[in-house]
């Protein structure tokens, strides 16, 4: 193959399809229509292959990018999935809501000249192939006597329980709600991850021998200890996320109609409250919403208040559109979508319309001054700047704690924000009990959550002297069969 | 079926009243873990609401929880007609909440007010067991909604009756109880009151002066019981507490009630709404 250089790549950006922003700001459908065969193809081009690939370092989980690129390109697609699967074990859903643009993308080469690859849609193409076409990495299972928990359904939790599962173990998966995913399930909306995705990669954990018990509030039910002592686990992960929402603070923040990201979102998706009155669970939606905030959690209410009916939503965010934590990718699509960002801006107090709900906001201007310790420019308020907004609705996603169910009812060293304490190992201070994902490093990523799921597996092996199942390129040939073809691999002796 | 897994069946009913009935449901491991105070969270069915419950007894023997509930709104009425032995709940998610603190009190007056008998009960037996001198005051609109009294006779050294119209027992609302129990006793410890919020609220007011302990048990509205929605939100001093993960049991006479009512009513269009839709299908395929 020749060289490629940057100016013999096609120049622009493959771009994806998208539904209408009119139309999508009125149903749930998926708003990323994904690449197709042909798009994906022609993007692929775009991959110098560099020697030594940025992207590879920028990755949370440092998937082999310009490998999985070139598989795509030789229209071998399955060679594809178990390059990124050998690192990444939820490509569609990490394709779909990964920040490509601080990571991979973020110091893509072809990036400082035109616009990076498209890793993530890339990826996102290769794991949607893998759903429709049922593709599991499963290797040849050598069954152990070792029985382990895992508490929590989210990324970390089945990041941890797909590896123990094919190291052998027996692996329980807890969950306090009564459907698995964590955050993919109740948090992300369907137009940015649909119900589907999460159903099937849920699925091929059930496939590779994974059991799920659901209505399961670990600590209260049973405790971490009693798993160890009384009934029979080896080892547990613990991967129950960050929860517990951070509250405004200031005045008028308890009156009716200002509610929290996390139960709007919940009711919407989990409970199905957007169903209402078809299904129970009510969710009463205001005329003209404000949510504060400007993460991934402020962007899902923002859009899915305007996926409800909402005359108007805005955000209203203290620091600039630069310092916004979201996606880029959903801010614009917020913006196309007719939401209304008062960036700069710090709501002071909501004030009352005199029967306990929400009658309007109060905010003040901020500019930025000197940089904090995160080196972001402190905002700092404009004196006499106060300003008010109409709203029947406040919405907060400043942020989450830790929750605190774990810490109550076990006796596991946390640090003083709450969360649970690991060593480089992400053992807890209770042997065999290990921890990763929000729980341990506050809210943070899908990719991160599910890359500290399979660093503790690959601890919770070795504490278990597990020898590493290891997945080979599944091109080979054993004993003459095409390991492909019977969807197995080798478990090759330690 | 393995030891973590219920199938949630329903073992027993009774129905109390027109609209209190009680459950008794197959739950082998929560009917071991559970504790006074705490609560569960049930899901009728897959398009159910997550609705919380107090833990009114359980049975490690027998391994069964059991449910009171009184019919108010669209989940609770459907619930009274399809929950019958032999079905299963959908979901069932708990012990949730913190235990209630039993801690050295020698006399102590647990007070239950129409549904908030079914819940102080637990905790009025695990006071005696503890060698405390357990009053009793439970508190009924009329003699017709009486329930548990002889279950509390058992565990009680003094029961007091009330009812709103006078038709049993003492003719007056719990706090007249807690009055005469006053007179009577210059030694009471604690006061642990369960019931609507009006009713804890007065009961607070009650003890206030006399500086008597008083707990209450919270019932705010609820998503997932678990710390993380925040829905349950209740003002303890100066303080914003979730319910489901800090409580549900409180210092009442820190708790800000007013708050707690007008929170209480977030939903009530959307709850009428509910409740008046499914007793019209009802009533049309009755017909
Ligand atoms: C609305 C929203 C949007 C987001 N968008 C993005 C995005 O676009 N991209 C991105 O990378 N990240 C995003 N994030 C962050 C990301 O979802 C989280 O960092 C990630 O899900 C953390 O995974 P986890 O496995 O640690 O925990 P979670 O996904 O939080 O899962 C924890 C699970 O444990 C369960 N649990 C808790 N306690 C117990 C217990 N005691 N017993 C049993 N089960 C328990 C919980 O019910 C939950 O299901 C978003 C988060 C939110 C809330
Ligand atoms: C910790 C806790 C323990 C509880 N224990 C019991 C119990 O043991 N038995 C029992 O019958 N009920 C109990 N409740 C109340 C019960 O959860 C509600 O009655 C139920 O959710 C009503 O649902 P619904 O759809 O039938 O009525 P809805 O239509 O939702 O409501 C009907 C009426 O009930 C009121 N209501 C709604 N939610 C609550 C609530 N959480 N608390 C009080 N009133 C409410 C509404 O204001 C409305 O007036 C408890 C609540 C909590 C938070
Ligand atoms: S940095 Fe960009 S161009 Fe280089 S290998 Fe990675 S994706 Fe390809
Ligand atoms: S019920 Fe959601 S935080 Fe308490």
């Amino acid at each position: 193959m020749k060289k490629r250089t940057v100016r013999s790549i096609p120049q622009q950006r493959t771009p994806v399809r998208e539904l209408d922003p009119v139309v999508r700001s009125r149903n749930f459908e998926e708003v990323n229509c994904g690449y197709d065969e042909q798009e994906a193809l022609l993007e692929s081009q775009r991959c110098l292959f560099c020697p030594e690939p940025k992207c590879i370092a920028g990755c949370p989980v440092n998937i082999n990018i310009p490998a999985f690129i070139e598989k795509i390109g030789a229209k071998d697609y399955r060679g594809a999935y178990d390059v990124i699967t050998g690192t990444n074990l939820l490509p569609a859903v990490c394709g779909r809501v990964c920040p490509q643009e601080n990571q991979c993308e973020g110091v893509c080469v072809v990036g400082e000249t035109l616009e990076p690859v498209a890793i993530g849609r890339l990826e996102r193409f290769v794991g949607d192939l893998a759903i429709a076409n049922g593709w599991v990495n499963r290797p040849y299972i050598e069954p152990t006597d070792f029985k382990v928990g895992v508490v929590g359904s989210g990324p970390a939790g089945m990041a941890c329980a797909a590896d123990m599962a094919k190291a052998g173990c027996e692996v329980t998966v807890f969950e306090a709600f009564h459907e698995a995913g964590g955050v993919l399930r109740y948090g992300i909306p369907d137009f940015r991850l649909p119900n589907s995705v999460v159903d099937a990669e849920i699925d091929k954990l059930r496939e590779l021998g994974v059991k799920f018990e659901v209505n399961t509030l670990v600590g209260r039910l049973f405790t971490i200890e009693q798993m160890l002592d009384e009934l029979g686990f080896s080892a547990v992960f613990i991967g129950t996320g960050a929860g517990y929402p951070a509250l405004l603070g200031i005045p008028g923040d308890s009156l009716n109609g200002v509610l929290s990201a996390n139960e709007l979102l919940t009711r919407c998706n989990l409970m199905k409250a957007r169903d209402f009155p078809n299904v129970d669970t009510p969710l009463p939606l205001g005329k003209h919403v404000v949510v504060v905030g400007a993460g991934n959690t402020a962007m899902d209410a923002l859009r899915v208040t305007k996926r409800l009916g909402a005359e108007s939503v805005a955000c209203v965010y203290r620091r600039s559109k630069t310092e916004c934590p979201a996606r880029a990718e959903e801010v614009h699509h917020a913006e196309q979508e007719g939401i209304e960002f008062h960036w700069l801006t710090n709501p002071v107090e909501v004030i009352d319309d005199g029967s306990g709900s929400v009658a309007a906001i109060r905010c003040i201007r901020m500019e930025l001054g000197e940089p904090d310790d995160s080196g972001r420019r402190r905002p700092v308020p404009v004196p006499g700047s106060e300003f008010e907004i109409e709203t029947d609705q406040v919405v907060f996603a400043i942020g989450t704690n830790a929750n605190p169910i774990i810490g109550q009812t076990s006796k596991l060293k946390l640090n003083k924000w709450g969360y649970l304490e690991t060593d480089a190992n992400l053992m807890t201070s209770i042997a065999g009990v290990f921890a990763g994902g929000d729980i341990v490093t506050g809210a943070a990523t899908v990719i991160e959550a599910m890359g500290a799921g399979r660093r503790a597996a690959r601890s919770m092996k070795r504490y278990l002297g597990l020898r590493e199942a290891i997945e080979e390129p599944s091109s080979e040939t054993i004993f003459g069969i095409d390991a492909r073809e019977h969807n197995f691999v080798r478990v090759k002796a330690a | 079926m393995n030891e973590f897994h219920s199938d949630f069946e329903i073992v027993a009913r009774e129905d109390f009243s027109d609209v209190t009935f009680m459950l008794e449901v197959r739950h082998p491991m929560m009917a071991r873990a559970a504790k006074p105070g705490q609560f569960v969270i049930v899901t009728s069915h897959p398009d159910g609401e997550r609705i919380p419950l107090t833990i009114a007894d359980f049975d490690a023997a027998r391994g069964t929880i059991t449910l009171v509930i009184q019919a108010v709104g669209k989940t609770t009425l459907e619930m009274k007609e399809t929950c019958r032995v032999g079905t299963h709940l959908y979901g069932l998610a708990g012990p949730m909440g913190i235990p209630s603190h039993l801690g050295n009190s020698k006399k102590v007056i647990c007070v239950g007010g129409g549904l908030g008998v079914a819940p102080v009960y637990p905790q009025a037996r695990a006071l005696k067991e503890s060698g405390a001198y357990v009053i009793g005051v439970l508190g009924f609109r009329t003699k017709d909604l009486i329930f548990w009294d002889e279950k509390f006779r058992n565990i009680c050294d003094e029961l007091i009756v009330c009812t709103d119209d006078g038709s049993a027992g003492l003719h007056g609302f719990v706090t007249d109880g807690i009055r005469k129990a006053l007179e009577v006793h210059d030694d009471i410890d604690e006061v642990v009151a369960i019931g609507p919020p009006m009713m804890m609220k007065a009961c607070c007011d009650a003890t206030r002066e006399a500086g008597i302990k008083t707990m209450v048990s919270l019932n705010p509205i609820m998503v997932d019981g678990t710390g993380m929605c925040g829905g349950c939100r209740v003002k303890v001093g100066e303080i914003v507490k979730f319910a489901c993960v800090d409580g549900p049991d409180f210092d009442g006479h820190q708790v800000d009630f007013d708050d707690l009512m007008v929170r209480l009513r977030r939903y009530k269009e959307e709850e009428a709404a509910a409740t008046k839709r499914w007793s019209e299908t009802c009533r049309m395929t009755q017909v």
